[in-house]
């Protein structure tokens, strides 16, 4: 590590930035958990139940 | 010489978004993608075909993101208007909540999921008709048409009659005569909609500079061509009944309200040019909503009600 890395600025979030931060990071989240359940249940609808016969 | 200039990299204000999943969310333009799941919604319902209801969900779903995508793709583009206007100066952009970055990037990445999920959950007409819809609402209508012709919402209003042709497409893999009438209704109900709007809310389209039809063709001829629009859009209602794919009940319901639209359109074309309150501009700019949500909501029952009808005698 050299000096310049330790006198480096750092970036120290207010409250409101945290929870704006927080808001999104849920948000984003929630988003990415929905669309990973529309793909999975629409995999399943559009194969239907010859999903399962595959060889073993 | 430095590589690096120190001083304009200190100089570029660094700064911390403080904006919210909500901030975000109102970028969709909320009010505007209800009407659009509404209208795909009587378009995918009431194709003569049937959809796994999940998949329709989805599609539901993809048709209203990438509705909300291009609302904030406008956002991002139309920030510098939306700040000197009484009704949008709040809005994320404008108000500094949101950074214009931060709205391109998100409409950009919704655009793209809305699209892509579209198409291989569904099918790639409805897919590529909603690329189409999002491409001629931020580019066609935003970036090009809105601040150089006072045609603007008319030719820009094929963005918002698109949808009922979208959901069409989702359950059928078609277009067909019935989805176009329905985009037609919606295309012909933009113009006086918007135009009521604009009457009495000119001073702001002014301030920025948007070419709305009252500030440059005049309040008297904006309302002249408002009826005209009302007159042609009467009938187009009625349509479905009268190449007999709706129901009488649609054709009396949609006949009553286009006349409510002359009617209001009638009254506006009355209205005296020292009239500053502006009460049948404001009246018809409510009923309009009134009426498109109505006629749609009728051609929906028609349809459920016929399907239904058919299941009971076969």
């Amino acid at each position: 590590m050299t000096m310049a890395d330790d006198k480096r600025e750092t970036v120290t979030l207010t409250d409101r930035q945290q929870k704006a931060r927080r808001s999104r990071s849920i948000a984003i989240g929630i988003a990415l958990a929905v669309l990973v359940v529309i793909f999975y249940v629409a995999t399943i609808v559009k194969f239907g139940p010859s999903i399962l016969s595959r060889p073993m | 010489m430095a590589l690096v200039d120190n001083a304009r990299i200190e100089e570029t204000p660094f700064r911390m978004s403080e904006a919210t999943a909500g901030d975000f969310f109102a970028l969709l333009k909320p009010r505007v993608m209800s009407l659009v799941v509404f209208t795909a919604f009587v378009g995918l319902v009431a194709a003569p075909a049937t959809i796994n209801p999940f998949l329709a969900v989805v599609a539901i779903l993809a048709i209203a993101i990438g509705a909300g995508a291009s609302g904030a793709l406008n956002m991002w583009y139309d920030a510098d208007i939306d700040a000197v206007m009484t009704r949008t100066a709040d809005r994320p952009v404008p108000s500094g909540r949101v950074t214009p970055g931060e709205a391109l990037a998100f409409g950009l990445v919704l655009s793209a999921l809305s699209v892509m999920t579209l198409g291989v959950l569904v099918n790639w007409l409805s897919a590529s008709l909603l690329a189409f819809t999002i491409f001629f609402y931020a580019v066609v209508y935003t970036i090009w048409l809105k601040r150089s012709t006072p045609q603007n919402i008319v030719i820009g209003g094929a963005a918002g009659a698109f949808p009922p042709v979208i959901g069409w497409a989702a359950a059928t893999g078609t277009v067909s005569l019935e989805s176009v009438i329905l985009f037609l209704i919606i295309f012909l109900w933009t113009p006086p909609h918007f135009w009521a709007l604009a009457l009495f809310k000119s001073g702001d389209y002014e301030r920025a500079g948007v070419p709305m039809m009252p500030n440059v063709a005049g309040a008297a001829s904006t309302r002249r061509q408002i009826f005209a629009y009302a007159l042609v859009l009467a009938p187009v209602g009625v349509l479905p009944w009268y190449l007999g794919y709706a129901g009488a009940a649609y054709g009396a319901v949609a006949a009553l309200l286009g006349a409510g639209f002359v009617w209001y359109s009638w009254k506006v074309l009355l209205m005296r040019d020292d009239d500053s309150a502006m009460k049948p501009a404001k009246a018809l700019f409510a009923y309009s909503l009134l009426y498109l949500f109505a006629v749609f909501a009728a051609y929906l029952a028609d349809s459920v009600a016929e399907r239904a009808l058919g299941l009971v005698g076969a």
